[in-house]
């Protein structure tokens, strides 16, 4: 841990689970006390030395931490200007960073004599991460998913069933991650007793941001220390792509401290910023409302309706954003920006093609960020990329938009 | 005195619990829903719940989801809804309103913008479920401040040592939820609802009103026994559903809702008898 001073980034949230404007627990007064509950165990647990070690006993022999720090040549010669690192999270057990968070909420759930678990999934790697730790540890699982997801990421719906997991899918609305979203909470607040929804990314009523965090924080505490001994420095520019944000707070947040670091979020900017209800990039396009939870930057109407949003990559088709980014942004100690679907699909090849790493399009999307900066950064310097997951379940949907199939 | 504790005095003086009917503003057009609305008084509803609909109604059941989205589709928006309040009080100076709703369409509107425009149409109370007591600051306090009732929701998991939090800041009435679970679902136990009753007026004068699972007028009959008043919503929004042909309002539609309405208002009349 780096200091934590008064004028921290690394502080929040605060008492009622704010960061600045955002956050704070905009839920029914049925989830209330299981809510506060949860923020109680889950404080006692972040101290006890037991569960800590437990957590770092898995995350070493069953997710296969810690995750390399690559150094992509290939790429790096290509691009022409930054050395270009990769962060490889995709070589987790199950395939992305969702593992680190899942394992930390199932000990929870346990601590907590829950029975059931309940968790939402958009590309469904948080639904595969869930089922897995679900098998692991003997609790039966149920996995919201939108139909129109359930159709654009088979392999990972099979991967769920397999793994003993019921899939339910959402036809409300689009069929996607809010939907899915909305459908788990109205599963919770019918089975409070037994039940534990294990969100999958920094988002939701407070403490689920800051926990979600907490978990996926490794990511950037492993990269700083990495670095540090392969360039014995910090990086200039550190990436993720956003869509709740976990994958990109657990990385950033380890450098908040370090103005010297740039850091750069890369929201899905679907058809492009300017196309309405056709992308899902909340902070570039959207405004602070209150959703499943928390204030954040939402995609709405004039109305204060909450649109679908659209992006080709389903684990970030979703029309808000972690608190904590919201905060970031306003703050402007972070900068997001949009990446069109056709810019992450080139992304997507470049990486096949000159490292033999297939990435999955939420992770193309931070690629692509990473494409438009790396060139005119010096070749003395070094931009880390968090390659979140890998792009196994994109096969088939990106084989299509290529028209390969 | 407000028009709710005056309605709630009155019902209490004829020995009965009051209905408070639920029914979807703009469901499923504004003509026909302001028709409905205007029908509910002389069908026996003592206080309208209005729905003001939501893109992501989390803790509603399909009935009232559906109802939402046709209204939505119509072109009902949180001005829409003031502005059938403010039409129906030209007519009725005294059925209380309570609109009923999600807390993202008001913090867009602008919350001291919401509470003039609502005070001014002849809004009463305010049931927002998304905002427990941990976020009074944002809009229980101002619409209190505003001289409009902010009505709480309880549940089967607000205990006792919750519960003096939840009834601070409530005025009006208390809406007792019956269950865990969302708008629709079947009611489990009618005697722990009797208990749950009389343990939260334990702790407060304020009328309890119990809803959530109730649909016929035997269960209106049943539920009142124990309260000072049931709320009744589901059945309501599938009424108007089940009279749509094409997705349009027939002409049955309204005669749908108030014939059920009706119904129920016999229901609460034999509650006490």
């Amino acid at each position: 841990m780096t200091s934590t001073g008064i004028n921290s980034l690394r502080n929040g949230p605060d008492e009622e689970g704010r960061f600045g404007l955002y956050g704070g627990r905009f839920v029914a007064e049925t989830l209330m006390p299981l809510i506060l509950d949860l923020e109680a165990h889950y404080r006692a647990a972040k101290v006890d030395p037991a569960y800590l070690d437990e957590i770092k006993t898995l995350a070493t022999h069953y997710t296969g931490r810690p995750s390399p720090l690559y150094f992509a040549e290939r790429l790096t010669n290509h691009l022409g200007g930054a050395k270009v690192w990769l962060k490889r999270e995709e070589l987790n057990h199950t395939g992305s960073h969702k593992i680190n968070n899942c394992l930390g909420q199932i000990l929870l759930a346990k601590r907590m004599g829950k029975t059931r678990i309940i968790a939402e999934t958009g590309a469904g790697q948080h639904g595969v991460a869930t089922a897995t730790v679900c098998a692991k540890f003997d609790l039966p699982c149920t996995i919201f998913m939108g139909a129109t997801d359930v159709e654009r990421q088979k392999p990972n719906v099979l991967r769920m069933k397999m793994l003993g997991a019921e899939v339910r899918p959402v036809t409300a609305g689009a069929g996607t991650l809010k939907d899915a979203m909305n459908e788990a909470l109205r599963d919770w607040v019918t089975n409070v007793d037994t039940t534990y929804y294990l969100i999958g990314t920094a988002a939701g009523p407070h403490p689920y941001p800051e926990m979600v965090r907490d978990f996926q924080s490794v990511i950037g505490t492993e990269l700083k220390q990495q670095f540090q001994e392969a360039e014995g420095k910090l990086p200039e520019a550190v990436v993720a792509c956003v869509g709740g944000g976990s994958n990109a707070i657990g990385t950033f947040h380890a450098f908040l401290d370090d103005p010297e670091v740039k850091l750069y979020g890369a929201e899905a900017g679907g058809h492009g910023i300017d196309t309405e209800n056709g992308h899902a990039a909340s902070m570039t396009g959207g405004r602070p409302g209150v959703l499943h939870g928390n204030r954040t930057y939402l995609l709405q109407d004039s109305d204060g309706q909450i649109l679908e949003g659209h992006s080709i990559s389903a684990g970030l088709d979703y029309p808000g954003v972690g608190p904590e980014h919201a905060f970031l942004h306003d703050s402007k100690r972070v900068t997001y920006a949009p990446i069109t679907d056709k810019e992450a699909l080139d992304a997507f090849q470049l990486l096949t093609r000159t490292e033999g790493i297939i990435p999955a399009l939420e992770s193309a999307h931070g690629l692509a960020q990473v494409m438009k900066i790396a060139p005119a950064m010096g070749k003395d310097t070094s931009i880390v990329l968090c390659l979140s997951g890998r792009g196994d379940k994109d096969v088939e949907s990106v084989g299509n938009y290529l028209g390969l199939l | 005195m407000s028009r709710i504790e005056k309605r709630f005095a009155e019902c209490k003086a004829a020995g009965r619990p009051a209905l408070v009917t639920y029914v979807m503003a703009g469901d499923p057009d504004l003509a026909t829903s302001q028709a409905i609305m205007e029908a509910l008084p002389q069908a026996g509803s003592d206080i309208i719940e209005f729905g003001m609909p939501f893109s992501d109604p989390m803790a509603d059941g399909v009935a009232i989801q559906l109802g939402g989205q046709r209204a939505l589709a119509a072109g009902m928006t949180l001005r829409g809804v003031l502005g059938m309040v403010e039409d129906f009080r030209r007519k009725d100076e005294t059925t209380p309103i309570v609109l009923m709703g999600y807390y993202n369409p008001i913090y867009s509107f602008g919350v001291d913008r919401f509470l003039a425009a609502a005070k001014e149409a002849g809004v009463d109370g305010l049931i927002i479920v998304d905002l427990p007591p941990e976020e009074d600051a944002e809009l229980c306090i101002p619409a209190l401040r505003a001289g409009i009732n902010f009505i709480r929701l309880t549940t089967p998991t607000t205990d006792d040592r919750r519960l003096p939090a939840v009834l601070k800041n409530t005025s009006g009435f208390v809406y007792y939820v019956s269950m865990t679970g969302i708008t629709g679902a079947a009611i489990k136990s009618r005697a722990a609802v009797g208990e749950a009753v009389a343990r939260i007026k334990s702790h407060t004068d304020l009328p309890v009103a119990v809803g959530f699972g109730i649909k016929t007028a035997e269960d209106a009959a049943e539920i009142g026994r124990h309260s000072d008043g049931i709320v009744v919503g589901t059945v309501l929004v599938e009424a108007v559903a089940g009279s749509l042909v094409d997705g349009k309002a027939s002409d049955r539609t309204v005669a749908a809702v108030r014939d059920l309405v009706a119904s129920l208002a016999g229901g609460v009349k034999r509650a006490r008898g």
